[in-house]
C-alpha cells in the first residue's frame, strides 16, 4: 500500500538535504497557520491592537491638525515618541506576545497539535513554518499599523508642509526606518515569544517580565540595556529620543551592529524552539 | 537489527512513568503485519502504549523500533505510520477534504497527488458526500470516519488506531471493521485498541491484554486461552441423555466439572484438556448409546480472557 505514495520522496533519499520537499512542507504549514493566525477567533486582539494606533492618529488629525500643521518640526519628535512608546513598546510587544506564543501553546490549549506531530516533518521545519506564519501575519498588520498611523500623521501636517517633509526633507527616509524597525521589532519580539510559548505553560507571566526589562531599559547600565530588544530598536530611530534625567547613557549601536545583531540573536531562539520541540511530549490531559 | 524485526513493531523493555505514575512497565513486544489489538480497562496503558509507537510520547526506559524506525525520527516514521488518535479536535474552519488535503500537503505531497489520495481516502471512509461540509458540523462518528481518512490517506504501511469504532453506528462499525480486514490483507500492520469485545474477537488476528500498564498475555486469542490452564475450558454439549453423558465424561481425570444444562437438553463439561475431551466424546458417540446434535466451546472468546485474566466484563469498561 504505501508503495506508490512514497514514489515521490524516493528522490530525497540520495539528497544530502531535501530543500524542495522542506520548503513544500513549510508553504503547506503557512497557509494552514496564517489562516487560522488572520481568522481565528484569537485574531480579534491583534486586529485591535493593530488598529489603536492608527485610531489615535486619525483622531489627533482631526483634533489637532492645524497645531501640527504650524508646528511640523515639534510634531516629528511627537509622533517619534508615540511610535517608540506605543507602537513599537506597546501594540508591536503584545500583538507579538499574543500572535507567537499562541503558535505552539494555543494549538496545545486547542489540543491540535498532534496533527503536526504525526506529519512526517522534521520539527524544526515546522518551527520554522510557524515562526514564518507568525511573522508575515505580525509584519502584514503592525507595518501596516505604522503605515496607517504615518498616513494620519502626514495629514495633519497639511499639504504643503507635507510634501516639503515627504520630498524634499527627512520625511520619506523617516518613514522607510520607521516601518523597518516595526518589521525588525516584529522578527526579534517574535523569536522570543515563540520560545517562551514552548517553555512556559502559562507564557503570560514571563511576558510581563520581559516587559518590564524591557520598560526599565533606560535605568539600566550599558552592558544589560545590550540584552533587550528594544535598545537596538531605538539605535535605529531616525528622531532620537531622549530617555528622561534618570537614565544611564548608552552609545547607541549602529545600525550595522544592531540589525545582524537582532537577526543572530532571532537565529539562536529559533535553534533552541527546535530543540526544545524534539523533546516535546503531547499531553494535554496535563495541560 | 535483524532483518525479521525490520518488518515488525518491536517493545524491548519499555516501561513509561508519568512522574511517579505508572503508564506502562516493562513491556516486551514482537507484532507482526495483521490486526493486533490491544485490549484492557481503561487507564490499563492502550493509549500510553499507542502515543509511545508514535513518538507524542518518549519512554522512559527501553526501546521501540517501528519497521525499523525510531519514534523519535517523526520525518522517517510518519512515511510508514498513520495514527488515528482519540483527540477529539481539529484545526479549525477546514472541511472534511481540506483537513485531508492539507494534512497531506504538510507531509510535503504536491497539490496534484494530494487531492487523488484525499479523494481516495474520504472514498474508503464513506465520507464523499460530506467532504466538503465543515468538519466542526460532522457528527461524532462522521469526525472519527474522518480522523481515520486523514491516517489513511498517505498510504502507510502501520496504521495505529486508538478506539476507532467509538460513536460510529452499527453499520459504519461493519464497513470499518471490513476496511480493517482489508488493509490488513493487504499487508499491513493494524494495531487497534478497544473496549469491544466482541468486535475485538471477530476482526482481530492476535490481541495484546494490558492491565494496570503491564502486558497480561499476547497472542492468538484461542491460544491465549488454551494457555491458561487454572482456568479449564467450559464445552457445552447438546444431546438427548445429558445425565448419561455426565456420568462417562469423568473417565478421564482433566474433566473438574460436569453441570446440566437447565432445560435438561445439554451439559457444560470443564476439562483441562480439551483436545482428550473431543477424542474421549468421539468415542462415546461412536458407541451409539447418546446423539449428539452440537458441541461449542462456552469461554473460548475474548470475552472470556478477559474475565479471566482481568477480572471484570470486557463491556463493562
Amino acid at each position: 500500500m504505501s508503495s506508490s505514495a512514497d514514489a515521490q520522496f524516493v528522490e530525497h533519499a540520495s539528497d544530502k538535504l531535501p530543500w524542495s520537499l522542506w520548503m513544500r512542507q513549510i508553504a503547506a504549514i503557512l497557509r494552514l497557520e496564517v489562516k487560522k493566525n488572520f481568522l481565528g477567533r484569537r485574531a480579534i486582539l491583534i486586529y485591535l491592537l493593530a488598529l489603536a494606533p492608527v485610531l489615535l492618529m486619525a483622531a489627533m488629525a482631526a483634533t489637532a491638525g492645524g497645531e501640527i500643521s504650524r508646528h511640523s518640526g515639534l510634531a516629528i519628535i511627537i509622533f517619534a515618541n508615540i511610535f517608540e512608546g506605543f507602537i513599537l513598546r506597546t501594540v508591536v510587544f503584545f500583538g507579538c506576545a499574543w500572535i507567537f506564543m499562541n503558535l505552539f501553546r494555543g494549538e496545545v490549549v486547542d489540543k491540535s497539535l498532534h496533527y503536526y506531530f504525526l506529519a512526517p516533518v522534521r520539527r524544526e521545519v515546522l518551527v520554522t513554518g510557524k515562526y514564518l506564519s507568525g511573522l508575515l501575519t505580525s509584519i502584514f498588520l503592525f507595518a501596516g499599523s505604522t503605515v496607517g498611523a504615518l498616513f494620519f500623521f502626514y495629514l495633519a501636517l497639511g499639504q504643503s508642509a507635507n510634501s516639503n517633509y515627504t520630498f524634499n526633507g527627512l520625511g520619506l527616509g523617516h518613514s522607510v526606518s520607521y516601518i523597518s524597525i516595526t518589521v525588525l521589532a516584529c522578527v526579534g519580539y517574535g523569536a522570543v515569544f515563540l520560545v517562551v510559548g514552548l517553555f512556559f505553560r502559562n507564557p503570560m507571566i514571563p511576558a510581563i517580565i520581559i516587559y518590564g526589562w524591557e520598560f526599565i531599559n533606560f535605568l539600566l547600565p550599558p552592558v544589560l540595556k545590550k540584552i533587550s530588544i528594544i535598545h537596538y530598536l531605538r539605535s535605529l530611530s531616525p528622531v532620537p529620543i531622549p530617555e528622561g534625567p534618570y537614565a544611564l547613557i548608552a552609545e547607541p549601536t549602529p545600525a550595522w551592529l544592531s540589525v545582524p545583531g537582532l537577526l543572530i540573536l532571532t537565529s539562536l531562539v529559533i535553534v533552541i524552539a527546535s530543540l526544545q520541540i524534539r523533546r516535546m511530549e503531547i499531553k494535554y490531559g496535563g495541560e | 537489527m535483524s532483518e525479521s524485526s525490520e518488518q515488525k513493531i518491536v517493545f524491548e523493555g519499555v516501561s513509561k512513568f508519568y512522574g511517579e505514575i505508572l503508564g506502562v512497565n516493562k513491556v516486551n513486544l514482537l507484532v507482526a503485519p495483521g490486526i493486533t489489538s490491544l485490549v484492557g480497562p481503561n487507564g490499563s496503558g492502550k493509549t500510553t502504549l499507542m502515543n509511545l509507537m508514535t513518538g507524542l510520547i518518549r519512554p522512559t526506559r527501553g526501546r521501540i523500533s517501528i519497521l525499523g524506525t525510531r519514534p523519535d525520527q517523526p520525518e522517517k516514521l510518519f512515511r510508514k505510520v498513520g495514527y488515528c488518535s482519540q483527540y477529539d479536535s481539529f484545526p479549525k474552519g477546514l472541511t472534511g477534504f481540506e483537513l485531508v488535503r492539507s494534512m497531506l500537503a504538510v507531509h510535503g505531497f504536491h497539490r496534484k497527488e494530494a487531492e487523488p489520495l484525499t479523494w481516495k481516502a474520504i472514498e474508503r471512509v464513506g465520507l464523499t458526500d460530506a467532504a466538503h461540509r465543515k468538519v466542526a458540523a460532522y457528527s461524532k462518528g462522521m469526525r472519527q470516519r474522518i480522523r481515520l481518512a486523514q491516517a489513511i490517506a498517505h498510504r502507510p504501511s502501520v496504521m495505529i488506531l486508538d478506539e476507532p469504532l467509538n460513536g460510529l453506528d452499527p453499520v459504519a462499525r461493519a464497513e470499518t471493521m471490513r476496511l480493517f480486514r482489508q488493509l490488513a490483507e493487504e499487508g499491513l500492520h493494524l494495531i487497534v485498541s478497544s473496549h469491544i469485545l466482541h468486535e475485538v474477537d471477530t476482526m482481530s488476528d492476535r490481541v495484546i491484554l494490558l492491565n494496570n500498564g503491564y502486558v497480561v498475555a499476547e497472542g492468538e486469542i484461542h491460544g491465549v486461552r488454551n494457555e491458561m490452564e487454572e482456568h479449564p475450558m467450559q464445552i457445552l454439549i447438546r444431546c438427548d441423555r445429558p445425565s448419561t453423558l455426565a456420568s462417562r465424561v469423568f473417565e478421564q481425570d482433566s474433566v473438574v466439572e460436569a453441570k446440566l444444562h437447565k432445560d435438561r437438553r445439554g451439559l457444560f463439561v470443564k476439562t483441562r484438556d480439551a483436545d482428550s475431551f473431543y477424542l474421549l466424546l468421539n468415542r462415546i458417540v461412536t458407541e451409539g448409546h447418546i446423539n449428539v446434535e452440537s458441541v461449542a466451546p462456552v469461554d473460548d472468546d475474548l470475552n472470556a480472557v478477559y474475565q479471566y485474566l482481568i477480572g471484570s466484563r470486557g463491556e463493562d469498561q
